[in-house]
């Protein structure tokens, strides 16, 4: 079973096992408009909770990713690179961005649930 | 995430077509004391760049400042000892780019100055300078000239190559109309005034009309197919691509007309006499050089490069800063101006741009960065 948990930064972390998958929302896409351009942390690095993992960019601004776990990156979606616009097309599916080998469960605690993050997002 | 771009200051003012943009799901953020439409719902910044540089974008420029200068002698007159350009040599219903001068030669503002006939002149200034403009005008200009806020009057301009297909529908005349010309028409028993120029590189008009009558205006333009909403964030897009100059980005009192590549708004007449504010600094500057010039930068690959971001020479060091930048949907890729060193601002010049801790190649481009489409014959 999947589930999702996300970032109050609206990042958004897909848990499968040991590995998550780390996206934008979609809250964030609609908010940040036309991607053009996304820098993916490397394969191998290792994140702490709350780093700069990346910077996701539109026609007007730039915006930091920061990693909503610790952990290190197995996995990065290199075709991003030829198609940035997947993040506002498909930002839960072909626009995730990179998975983390999460280093720590605890910290899961921090983040909110789908029903608590639609909340929060209502009240922005 | 954390978009830092989002923050609207409290107690904006209000454009006449405001509640219109509400009403066509206009995004609205704080611009230069305005609450003005980024985008809209359904297009966005990408969508609204390239419909603007295929069809027809209808813009909102209200914000600007519309004044007249008048005299009991011609306004030219005063008006050229606070600008490099001709004024008296400008024609009636001819209109010209030039620069508010400070007395070190510094740009206070750019704007856009019409004649309508030897007493009277119409001048079109930033959002942002309005105020300081106005006052420095009144100090500079002496009594016999009076400068006139045209407060009752709102802006729209109407960019793209089908502009003129849709206005000569409604204004024969839009068609016979050549680049930076301007001439009164009237509409529905209202006076307007339209010129065809622009701030985006294509062919367009600038509309100035009565406040209220804007709203009818604007949804009268909004009934041809052609013709849709464009917001703040494309028209940044498209003036940068065109290598247009944002005041206060790439234009600031600090920076002389000569160090911002602006030397064609200086003519003969006022190259040879003088006579403006900081004419012996400008005038030096023309002859002799300057330390700095504004460039085009091309950064390579897909990563845009912004406003701020400091430029290096190939042995890394530090020789300009980038004063505008982004991503150029028309050029799909990034695109950027900024000042360098003035022996590295050759056409073509390998550079470097520093991104995020990491120095990424760039070059010096020509500006525009598209090729503009403007009614000149």
């Amino acid at each position: 079973m999947t589930k999702t948990l996300f970032s109050d930064d609206h990042e958004y972390i897909r848990l499968e096992g040991a590995v998550g998958t780390i996206g934008i929302s979609d809250y964030a896409q609609n908010a940040l408009g036309d991607v053009v351009y996304v820098e993916l942390p490397k394969v191998g690095a290792k994140l702490a909770q709350g780093d700069q993992a990346g910077v996701v960019e539109s026609v007007k601004s730039a915006s930091e990713i920061y990693s909503p776990v610790s952990g290190e990156v197995v996995e990065v979606n290199a075709a991003l690179a030829n198609d940035p616009a997947q993040v506002n097309q498909d930002p839960f599916g072909k626009g995730w961005f990179y998975k983390v080998k999460i280093s720590n469960d605890t910290e899961l605690q921090k983040l909110k649930d789908e029903t608590a993050y639609n909340k929060y997002v209502q009240g922005l | 995430m954390n978009n830092a771009a989002q923050q609207v200051p409290p107690a904006l003012q209000k454009t006449p077509l405001w509640s219109l943009h509400k009403e066509l799901g206009g995004k609205m953020i704080g611009f230069a004391g305005y609450d003005m439409p980024v985008q809209y719902d359904g297009m966005g910044v990408l969508k609204e760049h390239l419909h603007t540089r295929t069809h027809a974008g209808l813009f909102d420029v209200s914000h600007m400042g519309q004044c007249l200068l008048t005299g009991a002698v011609d306004p030219a007159l005063a008006l050229e000892k606070i600008v490099p350009s001709s004024m008296t040599g400008l024609e009636p219903e001819k209109m010209r780019y030039t620069v508010l001068l400070n007395d070190n030669g510094g740009i206070i503002d750019d704007l856009m100055v019409t004649r309508w006939d030897d007493k009277t002149l119409l001048l079109i200034v930033n959002a942002g300078c309005k105020e300081k403009d106005f006052a420095y005008i009144n100090k500079k200009i002496g009594s016999q000239v009076k400068l006139q806020y045209l407060a009752d009057r709102a802006l729209l301009a109407l960019q793209g190559p089908q502009a003129e297909k849709v206005l000569s529908l409604l204004f024969p005349i839009a068609s016979a109309m050549k680049f930076m010309t301007t001439t009164k028409v009237i509409y529905d028993g209202h006076e307007l005034y339209l010129s065809r120029s622009g701030y985006t590189g294509e062919d367009g008009y600038e509309i100035s009309v009565p406040v209220t009558f804007a709203v009818a205006f604007a949804k009268k333009l909004l009934e041809y197919g052609e013709v849709k909403l464009i917001g703040l964030g494309a028209r940044d897009s498209l003036r940068l691509e065109a290598g247009l100059c944002l005041y206060g980005h790439d234009l600031d009192e600090e920076t002389t007309p000569i160090e911002a590549n602006l030397k064609w708004v200086i003519q003969k007449r006022r190259r040879e006499e003088g006579g403006f504010c900081g004419a012996e600094k400008i005038l030096g500057q023309l002859e002799k050089g300057t330390s700095r010039l504004r460039v085009g930068i091309k950064p390579e690959g897909k990563a845009p490069v912004r406003e701020g971001t400091e430029i290096l020479s190939l042995d890394g060091r530090k020789v300009g800063v980038i004063t505008s930048g982004g991503f150029g949907p028309t050029v799909d890729g990034p695109v950027a101006m900024g000042y360098v060193e003035s022996a590295l601002a050759h056409e073509g010049t390998k550079l470097q741009v520093m991104l995020r801790g990491t120095a990424r190649p760039c070059e010096v481009a020509a500006l525009p960065f598209i090729k503009p489409n403007y009614k000149r014959d």
